[in-house]
């Protein structure tokens, strides 16, 4: 248990190092280089016009839909990571069951896949 | 008080320096990558790169890099400041972060979890979330734009990566990264890793690096041409440069995954005697080295891809593909193992 | 050390979980979520199910939060409208967060720890100290819980099906690039090689 842990130490270590490296350097650029900002550099992008509208609208459905699957494939792959491990010695009954699970996923899919969800126009 | 420095501070000491021992040289890694990018860019377009700033334009990413250091860093009025600030902090930790379980050699690795591969996979699917909220807080039509097309382009092929993944533990039977190596020992060298077994997961795991870095041909997000620079248009001087190196810190951790994954690690390509003695880490940084050029290649010779091709290459190609694989190779060592009577 | 590392992470817990309902940005109240689940994974860390920590990040911060902040980012909330009913619905607001407060303090008197709850998880429960978590996980999941397994699958299914029925507009006159039908074109059936006789034209 304690051995365990000692190998996530360094890992907690290396994100404070990390975060402190990145932010030292944005603020030593912050800090050496002259500021002069003006409302013209600090408006927003756009081909030299004025925006006309929040920058952040609504936006296809279709992006939400494409979120949602993955969130169901990640899940997936969840399941397989233990299964992949321990596949050496889990047997055939083992095999059969994510076989089971796989097949009903893939149900799924072709549904999707009919449907034409996974479409992009 | 000698027990607490011996105890506690010690090996904190020790720690640290190894850390540093990892991200100094990868910081000098990022910058020369840059210059090797230019050049094999140049190299393919016939042209000489550059070749000004000290000898061979050698010290070209180190004025590069002074330049970004003096400029002002602005932040647009309509922003939202901290998380504009965090987000490139955010990716660039995150690209330094995964180098901890990294295996430079047999036996050298800073923090040996059980679970490393898994910590790799979590580490690259939260990349998504500095280009979201770069894209987010700008408040800028291009870096919306940009940012939406880059979440779901390296959401669609993280899936196939996951399979990827899994298909090489089922070889391997272990989540930690010496172990996948050690799996790919043998007596053939080259020919025993795995990229020669599971060559077209090899493939789909190549080219869902691409995308999932947003490199050529997948650098949709940032197409200049239509998003002028995607996510990161609002972004100047150490802010972006932060982006940047994030950018090719990621390139190279993926390299390395690569190599651990499907070409062996640390292991030589030839197991015997004058190639065995050449030390592990040289080893894996050739194989990322050729890697990396495998990425800078690609970038100078394909166009870029339309949207809709790349859902579909990611949704309706590689997903059915990895799965299908995945099954196979599992029916495969079962039906192995059965014949062979040690197992069912 | 692992009792300051405890602290750590479930003092950052406990405040960003309270941040994430006080923030009145809702990115940033997501932005607090996402630290949530990682301060919580710290914490399976320290337990030792590190296989459940990494699987925390991955589905939950990795995905499932970015679904969240794909929703709130977009969804353009007006905070003030928002606000304009607060006053009328306080008193029913109260009512129900009486009662689910005292729910809760009946479930924490009335709960007790099953006395055979030792020898029922020790029965099926891998050797620890010999394999990892995730070895352990995995040789339970597929056999001693398949039935459990096999329904997660099921409502994976469902969650499929129900979000494509759910957000999937079928678009009318749009030009669609069929792959296969570009591939099997061949030259014969586009080009063809007419003699032009000079002068006339075709």
């Amino acid at each position: 248990m304690d051995a365990l842990l000692r190998e996530y130490l360094p890992i907690l270590i290396f994100v404070g190092i990390a975060v402190g490296l990145s932010a030292i350097m944005v603020l030593a650029s912050y800090v050496i280089a002259r500021q002069n900002p003006d409302s013209e550099k600090l408006s927003p992008y756009e081909c030299g016009f004025d925006p006309f509208e929040n920058a952040r609208g609504r936006f296809d459905v279709r992006y939400y839909l494409v979120a949602i699957l993955f969130i169901i494939f990640d899940l997936e792959v969840a399941f397989l990571f233990p299964w992949a491990v321990t596949f050496g010695t889990l047997g055939l009954f083992g095999f059969w069951s994510m076989m089971v699970f796989l097949g009903v996923l893939t149900i799924g899919f072709i549904y999707e896949w009919k449907k034409g969800a996974l479409e992009w126009e | 008080m000698a027990n607490l420095l011996n105890n506690y501070l010690l090996p904190l000491i020790i720690i640290v320096l190894e850390i540093l021992a990892i991200v100094v040289p990868l910081l000098v890694a990022v910058a020369y990558l840059t210059y090797f990018e230019r050049k094999v860019l140049a190299a393919a377009q016939l042209r000489k790169g550059p070749n000004v700033v000290g000898p061979f334009g050698l010290l070209q990413p180190l004025a590069d890099g002074l330049k970004l250091m003096m400029k002002e860093t602005v932040i647009p009025s309509g922003a939202n400041r901290v998380v504009f600030i965090a987000a490139p902090i955010l990716t660039f930790t995150l690209s330094l972060i995964a180098w901890a379980v990294i295996p430079i050699q047999a036996g050298v690795v800073l923090a040996d979890i059980n679970v490393g591969i898994l910590y790799l996979f979590a580490i690259s699917s939260l990349g998504v979330y500095g280009i979201i909220m770069a894209g987010w807080s700008s408040n800028s039509k291009y870096a919306f734009l940009g940012a939406l097309r880059s979440a779901a382009q390296m959401v669609s092929y993280e899936v196939s990566m996951g399979f990827v993944i899994v298909t090489v533990l089922l070889c391997a039977g272990s989540l930690n990264l010496s172990a996948i190596v050690n799996s790919q020992a043998g007596s053939y060298g080259l020919l025993n890793w795995y990229w020669l077994p599971l060559l077209p997961m090899f493939v789909v795991f190549f080219i869902s690096v691409l995308a999932e870095t947003n490199r050529s041909p997948f650098d949709l997000p940032e197409g200049e041409s239509e998003l002028v620079a995607g996510f990161f248009v609002e972004y100047s001087a150490m802010t972006f440069a932060l982006f940047f190196l994030g950018e090719y810190g990621n390139m190279i951790l993926m390299s390395a995954m690569t190599s651990i994954l499907f070409l062996g690690g640390w292991l030589s390509p030839l197991p015997f005697a004058p190639f065995t003695w050449i030390p592990g880490f040289v080893w894996l940084f050739a194989k990322i080295a050729f890697v990396l050029f495998c990425f800078l290649w690609v970038r100078a010779t394909f166009p870029r891809f339309r949207y809709d091709q790349l859902m579909r290459l990611g949704w309706k190609v590689f997903l059915p593909l990895s799965l299908g694989w995945l099954v196979l190779t599992a029916g495969v060592l079962t039906a192995i193992r059965t014949w062979s009577g040690t197992g069912g | 050390m692992i009792a300051l590392a405890f602290w750590l992470f479930a003092t950052l817990t406990v405040a960003s979980a309270v941040m994430v309902i006080s923030a009145r940005n809702t990115v940033h109240s997501v932005l607090f979520l996402i630290f949530c689940f990682f301060n919580a994974a710290g914490l399976f860390v320290l337990l030792g199910a590190e296989f459940l920590a990494m699987i925390l990040v991955v589905v939950y911060v990795g995905a499932v939060a970015v679904l969240f902040l794909f929703v709130v980012m977009m969804l353009d909330i007006d905070f003030t409208e928002l606000r304009q009913g607060f006053l009328r619905y306080l008193p029913v607001g109260i009512v129900v967060g009486v009662v689910l407060c005292v729910e809760i303090v009946f479930v924490f008197k009335t709960w007790i720890l099953n006395p055979d709850m030792a020898t029922v998880a020790a029965a099926v429960t891998p050797p620890l100290d010999q394999i990892s978590n995730t070895q352990a996980l995995g040789s339970l999941i597929y056999t001693h819980y398949v039935y459990a397994f096999q329904a997660s699958g099921l409502i994976l299914l469902v969650a499929m099906i129900g979000a494509i029925m759910l957000t999937h507009r079928a678009r009318v006159g749009v030009r669609k690039q069929t792959i296969s039908t570009q591939v099997a074109r061949k030259r014969e059936d586009a080009v063809t090689v007419v003699k032009v006789p000079t002068g006339e034209g075709i």
